[in-house]
């Protein structure tokens, strides 16, 4: 990535940690958190960037990072949907509305979807991968590309699939059969012969690591959203590499940011 | 009210810095923090060559506190001349570039290619717990501490700061011989060597299996340390280790730290500077203290 930066360049907007209301909370599934948040940073949010969420447990120093599910720049409103999985998730979860959190935002680069304007694009999302596709949905559909959405679930507890069905075709796979075609989403794409030019994805590591074999023996220009433990959110700790195949612009090593230069990466550019 | 304080002779508008490595090159930060109200800028660790750093995952959070097991990734020296300093000379603080190695030709390399440049001190780190090659053994043992300082104190024209490490026996007899050595100032604490289990997967949380502690949890014991280095020696101490507030910054320096870094606490509130400097103000203010100075060591 020396030289041509890989950030298609949205939301260069300033950083900052603030306050910000729960306008909404609302569980979708056992332990799966959708929180509205009323606050400024909408302006800039971009599908695929993330904010950082602080627990309200000062004991537990470093934000959890958790993509933007939905924004309304208008209403100055951000939507996520998170996994109430470990303490502090389940401490944030523990809010209700009216309460305010901080958070630090935004941050990261997202996906070009202007980019995308007259393709068909393709969006994967695994499990508690699927939230940041509903936006990128939403933005590729403005700006005039056609899309469908494939979401794997574990089972047929299937949180936001009407959100995108509003939206978009929507096709489902669970992983014990109990709803839509029986497997991971690589599986739905094939049972349903889904064909398209970009495939935008997040999810977890084997889901990504397939997908990005998928599109390569196809094609196909293949986005992917990467997730790495962070500390900082902003670049400063280098706590949240991944391998990339060139020297990275930044680091001059073969290792780049995923808070900065990611989450969204040319799944080819990234070794995973 | 003065709260200028002199580190050999550089003189620091005040003394809250930032702690290498958790503050990037000011960059990073300087959406959220103005630079130009901070004593200092300390860099991230910088060699005279890139270094990748360790396998992910590298940091991980631990009650009122964090692991980090980075590896000193970092650009090199000649990229860190050509972006990062012309980009800290723009404001109005001092700028103190901490350098790491694996040898001691590495560090005077690094030393003597920045000694023409806009830096205002060196801060050697002689203690990095996450890197393999040894880089810990020059922080461990005081006759090979006192050897390195000499060999980088000759090869530099900038005033050197002497990081040490916590991870050892006894943390007056390394500043001892960090100070034989010839270094103009020592700072501490460096992190703690710490280790997390996932007891689910039943493995290292971290990729190095061990990490360095920092945060809130490790302030009592550099408390302590600086305590105890700070009656060992006579050059200026830089104190460390979990400050978050301006009452934590008040006990490094009533123990004997001249100034104080501000590392972990940085990640979950970016303005912890501000509101340290904000706060050690309002507390001379409240004790009718004139001069910051008059609190350094003040206890003991
Ligand atoms: C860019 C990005 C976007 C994300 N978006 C979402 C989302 O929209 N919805 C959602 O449910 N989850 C999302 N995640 C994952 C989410 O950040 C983690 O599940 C969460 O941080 C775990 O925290 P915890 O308090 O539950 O666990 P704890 O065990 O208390 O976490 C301990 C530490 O490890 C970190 N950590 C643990 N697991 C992960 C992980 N998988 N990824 C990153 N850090 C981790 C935590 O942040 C914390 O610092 C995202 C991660 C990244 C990097
Ligand atoms: C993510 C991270 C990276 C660090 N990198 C360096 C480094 O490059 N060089 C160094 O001398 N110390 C490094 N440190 C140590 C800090 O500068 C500081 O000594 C230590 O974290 C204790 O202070 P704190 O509790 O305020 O963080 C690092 C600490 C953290 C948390
Ligand atoms: S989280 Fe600190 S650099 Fe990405």
């Amino acid at each position: 990535m020396q030289g041509e930066k890989c950030i298609w360049s949205v939301g260069i907007g300033m950083k900052k940690k603030i306050s910000a209301e729960i306008a909404e909370k609302r569980e979708l599934a056992p332990d799966i958190c959708s929180m509205v948040l009323k606050t400024e940073l909408a302006e800039d949010a971009h599908p695929g960037q993330f904010i950082g969420v602080y627990p309200g447990d000062g004991s537990r120093l470093l934000m959890r990072p958790i993509s933007i599910c939905d924004a309304d720049r208008e209403k100055g409103i951000i939507r996520i949907v998170f996994r109430a999985g470990g303490n502090g998730t389940k401490d944030i979860a523990s809010f209700s509305e009216g309460d305010r959190i901080d958070i630090l935002g935004i941050l990261g680069n997202g996906y070009d979807t202007a980019a995308a304007a007259a393709k068909k694009v393709i969006l994967l999302g695994g499990g508690i991968g699927i939230p940041p596709m509903l936006y990128a949905a939403k933005e590729l559909k403005k700006a005039g590309a056609d899309c469908v959405a494939v979401l794997g679930y574990a089972d047929n507890k299937l949180f936001l699939k009407d959100d995108f069905a509003a939206v978009c075709e929507t096709l489902t796979a669970t992983m014990d059969g109990s709803a839509g075609v029986k497997g991971n989403v690589l599986d739905a794409v094939r049972a349903h012969g889904v064909e398209g030019d970009i495939i935008y994805s997040c999810g977890p590591m084997p889901m990504l690591r397939a997908v990005k074999q998928y599109a390569a023996e196809k094609k196909m220009e293949c986005f992917i959203s990467l997730e790495e433990r962070m500390a900082c959110g902003v670049g400063a700790c280098l706590g949240c590499v991944v391998k990339t195949k060139e020297k990275d612009h930044h680091t001059h090593v073969n290792n780049t940011r995923i808070c900065v230069e990611g989450p969204v990466f040319a799944a080819e550019s990234v070794n995973i | 009210m003065n709260t200028a304080v002199d580190i050999a002779g550089v003189v620091l508008k005040n003394p809250v810095m930032t702690a290498s490595g958790t503050f990037g090159s000011g960059m990073e930060f300087s959406d959220m923090v103005d630079l130009n109200r901070l004593g200092a800028v300390v860099t991230k660790g910088v060699a005279n060559v890139p270094w990748e750093g360790n396998p992910t995952p590298r940091v991980t959070e631990v009650a009122s506190g964090m692991l980090n097991a980075i590896g000193l990734q970092n650009p090199g020296v000649d990229v860190f001349m050509e972006r990062d300093l012309p980009f800290l000379e723009k404001y109005d603080t001092k700028v103190i570039v901490n350098v790491c190695g694996h040898t001691v030709e590495e560090y005077t390399e690094t030393v003597m290619k920045l000694n023409d440049s806009s830096a205002d001190m060196y801060e050697i780190n002689v203690s990095c717990p996450n890197v393999k090659q040894g880089a810990l053994a020059f922080g461990q043992d005081p006759k090979i501490l006192e050897e390195t300082v000499r060999a980088v104190k000759d090869a530099a024209k900038k005033p050197v700061i002497i990081k040490l490490s916590p991870n050892v026996t006894s943390i007056s007899d390394m500043a001892a011989a960090a100070e034989a050595g010839g270094a103009d100032a020592i700072s501490l604490i460096n992190t703690l060597i710490g280790m997390k289990i996932d007891i689910n997967r039943r493995s290292f949380v971290l990729a190095n299996k061990t990490g360095g502690l920092s945060g809130p949890a490790v302030k009592p014991v550099a408390v302590r340390m600086v305590y105890d280095a700070a009656h060992a020696v006579k050059i200026p101490v830089i104190g460390m280790g979990g400050i978050a507030s301006a009452e934590d910054a008040l006990e490094f320096i009533l123990a004997g730290a001249r100034a104080v870094s501000v590392g972990t606490m940085n990640f979950s509130e970016p303005l912890t500077t501000i509101k340290v400097i904000e706060g050690i103000e309002a507390y001379m203010e409240r004790y009718g203290v004139e001069d910051v100075n008059e609190l350094v060591g003040a206890v003991g």
